[in-house]
Formats: C-alpha cells, structure tokens, sequence
C-alpha cells in the first residue's frame, strides 16, 4: 500500500491547513483514479440519510408552513401557499406568547438547577474517598440509565394523591395540608414535578461529565495556590473554574438545547395541561398539529423552536470546535 | 486530596474529621436521592396490593409477591411490544453500525476534500431538533404510506443513533496504529482484507459499546413510537404501551411498576456493565441525547 501511495502522483490540490493531519502515512485514498472515490462511496448512505430523514422533513416543515394545511389539505393534497400568514396568526396570538414565556421559564428553572446540582456534586465526588466515590458515581449512573418513560411513570407514583409517598413524608413532617394533595390537578404542581423529574434525569449526565473535567486540572496548580496561601473559595474562583469553563459551558448548551427533550415527559404525565400549565414550545406545535389538525400553525410553531435551538446550537459547536477543532 | 487526609488526620484531627462527616453525609444524601425511585419502583412490583393501597408505606415489603408481574406480562400484547421493540431497535443499531463503520473508517483513515465538512455535518446531525420534526415526519410518512409500520420507525432511529455512532467509531478507529493494515498490505494483503482481519478484530469493543448506546436510544423512545404508529396498535413498541399502562390496567400501581421494572431492566443492566466506559470518555460524547 505504501509503496503504491510513494508512486502515486504528487497532490494536485493544497491540502489543508493543518500540518499534523496532513502528513503522509496517515492517508490512504490518494490513488488517484477509481480509488478516489472510495471516501465518498463509504460516506454516501450517511450523507443520504441526512438528506431523507432530517433535511427533507425540515424543508417540509418549512413548506407547510408557509401554506395553508390543514385536515382537507392534508387528505386531498392541494395546499396552497399563503406566504408568513402562518407566522402572523401565531405571533399575534397571546397565547403563543405566554407558551414561549413558559418555556424560557421552564428552561431557566431546569438549566440553573441542574448545573448547580451538578457542579455541587462533581466537586463532592471529586472530594471523596475512593469507596463513597465508587459508590456515588454508580448512584449517579443507575440513575442515568433509567429509561424516561420508566422515571416518568415512577414519579407519577411517587407523587400519586393517595398512596404516593410523597405525599405521605409531607403529612408526617406536620404538613396535614398535603393529605390527598392532588399534584397534577395544579398547574403550579405539575411544573413543578416536571422540573424534578427533568433535573433528576438530567443531573448524573451533567455531574459526571463534569467530574471527568475536574480531574484534568493538574494537581500543581492546587498545590502552588493553596502554598501562596489562597482560601478554598478563591480556589474554586481563580482555578478551578477557569479551567472547567468550556465542559461547562459544552454541558450547560447541551442542558439547554435538551430543554426541548422534555416534550416526552410533559406528553405522558400531563399531556400539557391542567390547563396549559406545562405547555411548552414543542407540546403546544404537536397539539396545534396533530390534535387540532391545523399542521400549518403547528409547523410554524416547530420552526420557531428550530430557531431557537439554532441560535444556542452556534454558541455549543463554537465551544466544541474550540475543543476538538483539531481533530476535526 | 485523599491520600494526604490519613497523614493530616492525625495532626489536627477535629477540623479533617468533621469535614469528613460532612462530606460523607452529603454523598449518602446523593445516593439516597438517585437510588430511591429506582428502589421504589422495584419494592412496590414486589408487594402485595395491600401494602401498596395503605395509609403507611412500608420501605421494605412484609410479604413479597410475583403477581405483579405475571399481571404485566399476561396483559395484552406485552410478548408483541416487546418484539416489536427489540426487531426496531437491533435493526436500526445495526443499521447505523454499518453505515457508521464506513463513513467512520473514511474520516479517520482518508484524505478527501469534503471530510472537514461531512464531520461538521454529522455533528449537526448529533443535534437535530427530532422534537420539531415529529410533524414533517408524520405528514411524510402518511403521503408515502408509511405509517402505522415499523420500518418507518427503524429509519427515524437509525437517523437518530447514527451520527454519536460515527464520531464515537471515529475515535475508535482513529486509534488503532495504521501501521498495522500497512504492514498487512505490505506482506500481500488487500486493502479490504487487511481492515477485515487486522482493524476489525481490534475495532470489536468498540462496536460492542458503541451499538449498546444506540441500543438504549431507541429502546427508550417514546415521541415518534407515538405519533407514527396510531391505528395499527399492534405495531407499537413497549415505551408506548408502558405510557399507557394505567389506562390499561387503571389504579393497579403494582403491576404497572412492574411492567416498568421490566422495561428499564435491560437499560440498567448495560449501564451498569459499560459503567467504566460511561464515567470516562463516553461522558464526553453526549450520550443521552
């Protein structure tokens, strides 16, 4: 093989920039002739099954809502376009508003509670001894494993009005007021459980990656402030937050997109409501769509969250590519 | 930090000791927090109604009971959903492993004008929005007839475990020397040959890991098992039916945490094998998403 490449014809084309990557030994295909086309033979079905599975859907997406579509048009296929009326109906709709509203809220809530729970925790992990490290690091990951329709279907046992035993610990810290609480009848409650099961769920991911982050400082860098004599919290402030700022930042755009995750949570415990209590972006699309069958509002309001997701998705790829730029 | 703490205990012990406590507490207080609906979920499949059904709960059950789970496993369609499951999910793993190994074995070890830009690609594709497509999807799916069948979901998680599959093979494949094909295709093998019998065979445990990951997406998906399959309800999948279950089975919290237990059984038990693999590098590679 190598022989064949050293015979080969000197690259026609400047390669890239990056001088590790480029030199030889690491290449392969550079056969010139049919061999040539062998990269593009192996990465065809996946360039092909972004193109049907996601880029095709999304351009329907963005089709749809810019037509009117609705149950007849769906059944005889004669949609025509009506340019941004969609956008218009919704952005002029209060309660579109108060939905957004609600998920910046929900997002917030869930974001700062999971990175703060998480960052408390990685650093007591990072603190202990080997067996309570062992033993919470395993917590953590069981917890993880758990699939979300199980978690969900168990927190709606937890928190059930009757037998649930949450319910039951509440009354006997002296809170008769929770006798037979009905959780999910509030909108309030419902939220609030919601928020719970996301940040369980979402904790153990969060903590353990940061975890791993933590262990990359270099145990100098403690030794040398803690001689010069810095307290624990300037520590934390002067040297371990600087250099787990950009896992940090990774996990809180990956919290942050994964906000809209919670559309499978929200969907089997409340379906959204009591009212529109735990309506969120994605729930209020799906509902707009496939129960009140006005797919144009509903696509319309599905672009709208893709927009959103986008503007953080630039903030997390320029934090990975800073981190993994050159092995790209 | 730890080893260190013996040396100093013994100097000023009150301080370190106390520390100590308070750390100790605060990692019980964590693991208690994580391990307990995991815990509830099980002990509740595990006791009869009554103790389920009253005024006090019991931590631990009295008697235990197997009835739970018969009544979830003799319910309708359980032996179906769970085929259904496992034929979607291994199909769409090893759908995405094949195709992963390829476009995975072209990044690592090719240079081809357009690499840099199928790798930006595939990590966009990590983070596609699935919960703004479920409309498109749906419309799609029924214009070509393909709703209401399990192939249409095998495509949707094909798509979805692909990309983490690729970046993940990527690494795997990048750190095997090549040097090591090199010297096979110098001793007179193809280049195909020397991947199949000298990159592969190293590559294994890689694949093993990778393909469990993917495994767990799909088991677990929910919102498109949802919306895709609607009238032909022997086509769905078991997250589906679990999310249905009280309608099915209405107040009998016993059986329907046992038919969670079962279904979180096998997602836990590979969490817990892969563990090492978990709180190491995979952290890094989103996987939960």
């Amino acid at each position: 093989m190598s022989v064949i490449r050293d015979s080969s014809a000197p690259p026609a084309r400047p390669r890239p920039p990056s001088p590790p990557a480029a030199e030889p030994g690491r290449g392969g295909a550079r056969r010139g002739g049919r061999a040539g086309l062998w990269p593009y033979l192996l990465a065809a079905p996946t360039v092909l099954g972004m193109l049907y599975l996601l880029l095709y859907p999304l351009a329907r997406a963005v089709l749809i809502s810019l037509q009117d579509f609705q149950l007849r048009q769906l059944i005889q296929g004669d949609a025509r376009f009506v340019g941004l009326r969609n956008y218009e109906t919704l952005l002029t709709d209060e309660r579109f508003w108060q939905v957004v509203r609600r998920t910046f809220l929900f997002m917030a809530a869930n974001v700062v509670l999971i990175m703060l729970l998480a960052t408390l925790v990685a650093l007591l992990v990072e603190r202990l001894g080997r067996l309570w490290r062992t033993a919470v690091l395993s917590a953590l990951v069981l917890a993880w494993a758990m699939p979300v329709i199980a978690t969900t279907t168990v927190f709606q046992w937890l928190f059930h009005s009757e037998f649930g035993i949450v319910n039951w610990t509440l009354r006997q810290l002296g809170f008769g007021s929770f006798e037979r609480y009905p959780w999910f009848a509030h909108g309030l409650a419902a939220f609030t459980i919601l928020v719970l099961l996301i940040v369980w769920q979402s904790v153990p991911f969060a903590a353990i990656t940061l975890y791993s982050a933590l262990t990359t400082v270099p145990a100098e860098l403690y030794e040398s402030a803690r001689l010069d004599g810095a307290s624990a919290g300037r520590i934390f402030r002067a040297v371990t937050l600087p250099m787990i700022r950009p896992i940090f930042m990774l996990v809180l755009s990956l919290e942050v997109i994964w906000t809209f995750k919670a559309f499978v949570q929200i969907w089997v415990m409340t379906n959204g409501g009591p009212g529109d209590a735990t309506t969120i972006l994605p729930v209020y699309a799906v509902q707009t769509a496939l129960s009140s069958q006005r797919y144009d509002l509903g696509s319309a309001a599905s672009m709208v969250t893709v927009l959103l997701m986008a503007a953080v998705l630039v903030l997390y790829f320029r934090q990975m590519f800073r981190q993994e730029g050159e092995t790209l | 930090m730890s080893p260190v703490s013996t040396a100093t205990l013994a100097r000023t012990p009150r301080p370190r000791s106390r520390r100590r406590l308070l750390l100790n507490t605060a990692a019980a207080l964590t693991i208690v927090l994580c391990l307990f609906p995991v815990y509830w979920m099980i002990t509740t499949a595990f006791k009869p109604n009554r103790d389920i059904q009253s005024d006090t709960p019991r931590l631990l059950p009295r008697t235990w009971t197997l009835e739970h789970f018969r009544t979830a496993v003799d319910a309708d369609g359980f032996a179906l959903f769970w085929r259904n499951s496992i034929l979607v999910t291994l199909t769409a793993v090893l759908l995405a492993l094949v195709v992963a190994l390829g476009a995975s074995f072209a990044v690592a070890r090719m240079r081809w004008r357009g690499r840099r830009q199928f790798m930006l690609l595939v990590f966009i594709a990590q983070m596609a929005p699935w919960e703004a497509l479920i409309i498109p999807v749906y419309i799609i799916s029924r214009d070509t007839g393909m709703l209401d069948r399990l192939p249409t979901l095998t495509l949707v998680y094909f798509m979805m475990t692909l990309p983490f599959t690729i970046v993940v093979l990527r690494g795997f494949i990048a750190a095997i020397p090549p040097e090591l094909e090199e010297a096979a295709q110098v001793d007179g093998c193809t280049r195909r040959h020397a991947f199949r019998h000298i990159t592969f065979p190293l590559l294994a445990p890689g694949l093993m890991a990778t393909s469990l990951f993917g495994y767990i997406t799909a088991w677990n998906e929910f919102a498109y098992a949802n919306f895709l399959i609607i009238k032909q309800q022997d086509s769905r999948t078991l997250p589906v039916w679990l999310s249905s279950f009280q309608n099915v089975f209405g107040t009998d919290w016993g059986a329907t945490m046992a038919a969670s237990t079962l279904f979180a059984l096998p997602a836990l038990a590979v969490f817990l094998l892969l563990q090492r693999h978990v709180t190491s590098g995979f952290a890094a590679g989103a996987v939960k998403g």
